[in-house]
């Protein structure tokens, strides 16, 4: 089967039914993911961004077959993920970060040596293939200790070489670099961008917007179950290229009602804050006027202001922007 | 369906021994199995004793160790069973494993077969301790035949283990599901006293289940009588819950993909 895509989705859905209580049970339907559509090409990193529960890892679940849609439609390259659920198999490499999806009391050798078989490794091959993915992760000469000794980087690694055990021509990461420290980070942005240029597809899911930004030809916002944008980096960034980024340091806390009190001042787009050690960070997004300073500054008149700087916009600005619906629609 | 071809039969066996292999040596490095598997057989094997001994059939005594250990080989398939579906669940495993391009049912069969060799050390651990603590002669009827019961016997619960699987995989406490199957088993098997103690409307319930037929080929070749006849029937009912757990895999994976029970979360 022949396409030039390697992931189509057309209108994907997914909900799903829960109930609570016994006597009287409530019933409750959560839409998960509502209408997806994507089209990623062949040797494409295609990055999938959105906050917790937004879909993210359910619409990777039901691209490699784990779950089943409730409406709409998936193919990886042309099998369709519902029917032909072997034939995706065969083809693509699932890897999910965080410490589980390994035997813990087993070696990392035996691991790889049992999934190899799962996966249809060719016996003679089996060996050289996790000899080599050994090395390409970084694990060789530590294969034969048990992986409930492993860090969260080495279990991330051997993470990585189980999926890759069968050369998938599509491989899903789904927040591989979860708790892993900046050096065992880079090692997968590396292992990764390795991955894209000898041809495999990766759609990749993350909250880094860093790694998002270095790595991604093509990103997709998600949020509360649909697509919110689509476009390469420099693409979402533009979007919000046209707002000046404003940070004003604040020494007392920030409450809600100073950030609606922002959102409410003309100009503004939008108000956000994060706390950074003794301080709070509050992030504006303002078209571009000569009182915005100003009014930034009466807006939070009543709490202690430090340092304001103004900056380029990044990636991190795009996705707020998106997620809180500032900017909608395709790039 | 095409047959299967050379390849997939190699395939198969090497699939089986690297699988058994897996995950025998995974239960095995559980401090909990460990301690369950020296003491499980030891309280087994008393229990059974003295049951015995009270109730005025000292001759019976290497039956009772050996009924005692089939009660050990149903628990360790059952909550083995189970037990390596749920925590493959918590592991997040078994999303791995079903995302594998292999067949479910070869995926599991495994598993199953791995408990049911953990099964049979406790049978034989328990009758060691039988013939260590209690001074049992160990003179089985049919000598000859001992052994090969006993093996048909941990194969035919693994075949039942599949149809176990199936279920665990399905359901996400399946826990309460195994807690609720012990011990009406052992009493319908009649691994420790004999069914025909129990009322007439149990006899299907009895029929139908291998662990029957295998305990009663493992009594007779321990206290006499037929030996052949009911391990080919254990057998047959084995490869029958084989059949039928391969149908139910197919239904229970998609049924699994579409509740989306593979995971906890």
């Amino acid at each position: 089967m022949t396409t030039d895509l390697a992931i189509e989705a057309e209108n994907l859905a997914r909900s799903y039914r829960t109930r609570t209580g016994w006597l009287r049970p409530q019933r409750k339907t959560i839409e998960a993911v509502r209408g997806v559509h994507l089209a990623v090409g062949r040797g494409e990193l295609f990055g999938l961004l959105g906050p917790n529960g937004a879909g993210k890892t359910t619409t990777i679940k039901m691209l490699n077959t784990l779950l089943l849609p409730t409406s709409g439609t998936a193919r990886i390259l042309g099998y369709d993920v519902a029917r032909d659920a072997l034939e995706v198999r065969r083809r693509i490499g699932y890897v999910f970060g965080g410490d589980r999806g390994l035997y813990e009391r087993l070696s990392a050798l035996d691991n790889l040596r049992y999934f190899a078989e799962l996966y249809g490794v060719e016996p003679r091959e089996q060996l050289p293939r996790i000899q080599e993915l050994l090395e390409t992760v970084g694990l060789s000469g530590r294969e034969k200790e048990r992986v409930e000794g492993y860090s969260r980087g080495m279990r991330q690694k051997l993470h990585i070489a189980r999926g890759l055990l069968h050369r998938p021509q599509v491989l899903f990461l789904d927040e591989p670099s979860i708790g892993v420290d900046p050096a065992a980070a880079r090692e997968l942005r590396r292992v990764v961008a390795d991955l894209v240029a000898g041809g495999t597809t990766v759609l990749l899911t993350t909250h880094y917007m860093a790694e998002a930004d270095e790595l991604c030809d093509r990103i997709a916002v998600i949020a509360s179950g649909t697509l919110r944008a689509e476009g390469t980096p420099a693409e979402l960034k533009d979007r919000v290229r046209k707002l000046d980024v404003l940070e004003v340091e604040v020494h007392d806390a920030v409450g809600p009602e100073h950030l609606q009190r922002l959102r409410d001042t003309a100009g503004i787009e939008q108000a956000t804050v994060e706390t950074s050690g003794t301080v709070d960070v509050v992030t504006v997004h303002a078209r571009p006027s000569h009182g915005t300073h100003a009014a930034v500054l009466a807006a939070l008149a009543d709490l202690r202001t430090g340092k304001v700087t103004t900056r380029e916009p990044t990636l991190e600005d795009a996705y707020l922007s998106i997620i809180n619906g500032t900017t909608t629609g395709s790039a | 369906m095409a047959l299967p071809t050379r390849r997939d039969v190699h395939r198969f066996w090497r699939l089986m021994a690297v699988g058994v292999r897996t995950h025998v040596l995974y239960l095995s490095r559980s401090g909990l199995e460990l301690v369950m598997a020296v003491f499980a057989p030891i309280v087994f094997a008393t229990l059974a004793v003295y049951l015995f001994r009270a109730g005025d059939q000292p001759d019976r005594l290497l039956q009772a160790a050996v009924g005692a250990g089939l009660m050990g080989v149903w628990s360790a398939v059952l909550f083995g069973g189970g037990g390596a579906i749920q925590e493959q669940r918590w592991m997040g495993t078994l999303e791995t494993l079903v995302a594998a391009p292999t067949r479910l049912s070869l995926v599991l069969l495994p598993i199953t077969f791995a408990t049911a060799v953990v099964g049979m050390y406790s049978l034989i651990a328990t009758v060691a301790w039988g013939v260590v603590l209690f001074g049992i002669p160990l003179t089985p009827a049919s000598p000859l035949l001992f052994v090969p019961a006993m093996l048909v016997c941990v194969v035919a619960l693994g075949m039942m283990g599949l149809l176990m699987a199936a279920t665990f995989v399905l359901l996400r406490n399946a826990n309460s599901l195994a807690n609720g199957l012990e011990y009406p088993v052992w009493m319908f098997s009649g691994v420790l006293v004999s069914t025909a103690t129990l009322p007439e409307w149990t006899r299907p319930i009895t029929w139908a289940l291998p662990t029957s037929w295998a305990a009663r080929a493992v009594q007779a070749a321990t206290g006499g009588g037929e030996v052949v006849w009911p391990s080919a029937v254990a057998l047959g009912l084995g490869l029958a819950y084989v059949a039928l757990a391969l149908v139910a895999l197919v239904w229970v994976e998609r049924r699994a993909r579409g509740t989306g029970t593979l995971a906890l979360t």
